[in-house]
């Protein structure tokens, strides 16, 4: 669904050249949940907007759905760390906001898309707040409307940069958990950037590792650990932990002293 | 907060009265100077000889009043109209900004009661050098306002925007002008201020009508109570036109309120 080959990315900024990413090789199959993890800086946000087609790869190839991408696609969709809530529009007006810029598909009409915002907002319990303005929600309800308005139009991929981040724990799960149960029944593929090594072993199927100076796919680990799975509390709390420690001495490692921990990979 | 004063810094009543209160007493005490210190009415006039000249002839100075209010809303309707497009450009293009930037700031730094005689000779008596001039002070702060409040806008709602293939346009009318509206109208309080003070400077100048030559010609004539209700009056105007603009905010924008 998702191929990359080859891609760097080199930012010629102020303050000189920076060697964003390099060498990125990574194919998403379709339905598959990837996880990315990595340092701070090292390219995460930015290999997200390579897909999203907002920022175009110094070199390398691209695609989506089997066509190089040349700009924003109707069937992708970028969700924010932080909400993006257009202020002055109410919750069902946000949700719509995609549909009303670019359109929807042709053979759904826009009162199908505006029953479709319903059905999302009540998936996500917040029936009863269509009409109310962002600044009336609590950060985590923002982050449900945001996560409706990137549904909206049933997306076949859906991209996620931090999306829970500013969340407190307990709405983290749910939401997490809501992301699971959506992603199994629209068959949607994503790719999700977190900080949180539990997240990302949580949720995916693929947990990529991102080293820094240039941004290289340091591994990519395999989670087969059976679904649904939660965090907080879990019966798989044991394999969760292993991969965890694992991923965490690959994050901890320097550029130099790049070792292997063979017994701690699955 | 603390519970003293509360009633005063909540209820609606208090915050209706106390402006009043304050203008009562303000006026209490210019009456009292005038009678303590028996001044002269020529140098400063009660608040009774001024309501007095104003009861004499009130149909004059209404209509001069209107003249005055004409020229400052065609003026600030004008540099509304001027303004904001230079705004969109000046965001929309960093060239522009540095060709334009340095021009709108020159014609701002010019003293603009410099030029009122200069508007005379190239427009007229007529009410249109005046519109001019209202134009010419109060299209500053609304071009300022609009480009800042457009550039402020969030990145992640940029974005967004641009993950939504929004064409130019849309990034511009439906996301960026909307989220600048609040300092928009920071821009149009401070100008309305300055629109009445320009109509009455060009007023001053090669006018018939209007209250700036009420006050110019009464000066002559040492009619100071004259003077004093002209000046009343454009306050009195200055005021409901301000607080109009603050109804109208509270209006269009009641998303604008919470999230200061
Ligand atoms: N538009 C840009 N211009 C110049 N440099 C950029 C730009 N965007 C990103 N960078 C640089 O590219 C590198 C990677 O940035 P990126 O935002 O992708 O990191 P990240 O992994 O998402 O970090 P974080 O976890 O903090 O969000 C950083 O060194 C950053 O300074
Ligand atoms: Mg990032």
């Amino acid at each position: 669904m998702i191929r990359l080959d080859g891609v760097g990315q080199v930012f010629e900024g102020r303050g000189g050249r920076v060697q964003a990413l390099d060498g990125i090789d990574l194919h998403v199959r379709q339905n598959e949940f990837v996880t990315l993890i990595g340092r701070s800086g090292c390219g995460k946000s930015t290999l997200l907007r390579l897909i999203a087609g907002l920022l175009p790869p110094t070199y390398g190839g691209v695609e989506v759905a089997g066509e190089p991408v040349t700009g924003p696609r109707r069937d992708v969709s970028f969700m924010f760390q932080r909400p993006a809530l257009l202020p002055w529009r109410s919750v069902i007006s946000n949700v719509m906001l995609p549909v009303e810029i670019s359109g929807g598909d042709s053979e759904r009409s826009k009162s199908q898309y505006r029953d479709r915002a319903h059905e999302l907002l009540d998936l996500v319990g917040l029936k009863g707040f269509e009409r109310r303005l962002p600044h009336e929600l609590s950060g985590g309800m923002q982050q449900r409307v945001s996560l409706c308005r990137s549904l909206i139009r049933s997306p076949k991929v859906m991209l996620m940069d931090e999306p829970f981040s500013a969340l407190d724990a307990l709405t983290r799960t749910e939401l997490s958990a809501e992301l699971q149960r959506i992603q199994m029944e629209l068959a949607t593929t994503i790719v999700f950037v977190t900080h949180s090594i539990e997240e990302a072993v949580v949720l995916a199927d693929r947990v990529a590792v991102l080293t820094p100076r240039p941004g290289r796919l340091r591994e990519i680990v395999e989670i087969d650990i059976p679904r649904p799975r939660s965090l907080g509390q879990n019966a798989h709390l044991a394999d969760v932990a292993q991969i965890s420690g694992h991923l965490h001495g690959l994050l901890a490692e320097r550029p130099h002293d790049q070792v292997d921990v063979p017994e701690a990979r699955r | 907060m603390s519970s003293r004063g509360s009633w005063l810094t909540t209820s609606r009543t208090a915050a209706v009265l106390l402006p009043v209160v304050g203008l009562i007493a303000a006026i209490g005490l210019w009456w009292a100077a005038t009678v303590v210190f028996t001044i002269e009415p020529f140098l400063l006039p009660s608040p009774l000889d001024v309501v007095e000249t104003f009861l004499e002839q009130p149909g004059y100075l209404l209509k001069e009043t209107g003249v005055s209010l004409l020229e400052t809303m065609g003026g600030f309707l004008l540099a509304i109209v001027v303004g904001v497009p230079i705004a969109l450009l000046i965001v929309r293009s960093a060239v522009l900004e540095r060709l334009v930037y340095p021009l709108l700031l020159g014609v701002n730094a010019i003293p603009k009661i410099a030029i009122a005689p200069l508007l005379v000779v190239w427009m007229g008596f007529g009410m249109f050098p005046k519109v001019v001039m209202v134009l010419l002070v109060c299209f500053f702060p609304i071009v300022i306002s609009t480009a800042t409040g457009m550039k402020s806008t969030p990145v992640e709602l940029v974005e967004l925007l641009r993950s939504l293939n929004a064409s130019r346009s849309q990034e511009y009318f439906k996301l960026r002008l909307t989220y600048a509206m609040p300092q928009i109208f920071t821009g149009l309080k401070v100008a309305i201020s300055l629109a009445v003070i320009g109509s009455v400077i060009a007023e001053f100048v090669g006018a018939q009508a209007g209250l700036g030559y009420v006050i110019s010609s009464s000066g002559q004539s040492a009619d100071t109570a004259l003077a004093f209700a002209a000046i009343t009056l454009l306050s009195i105007m200055s005021i409901i036109l301000f607080y109009g603009l603050v109804l109208l905010e509270q209006k269009l924008l009641p998303w604008a309120q919470e999230t200061r």
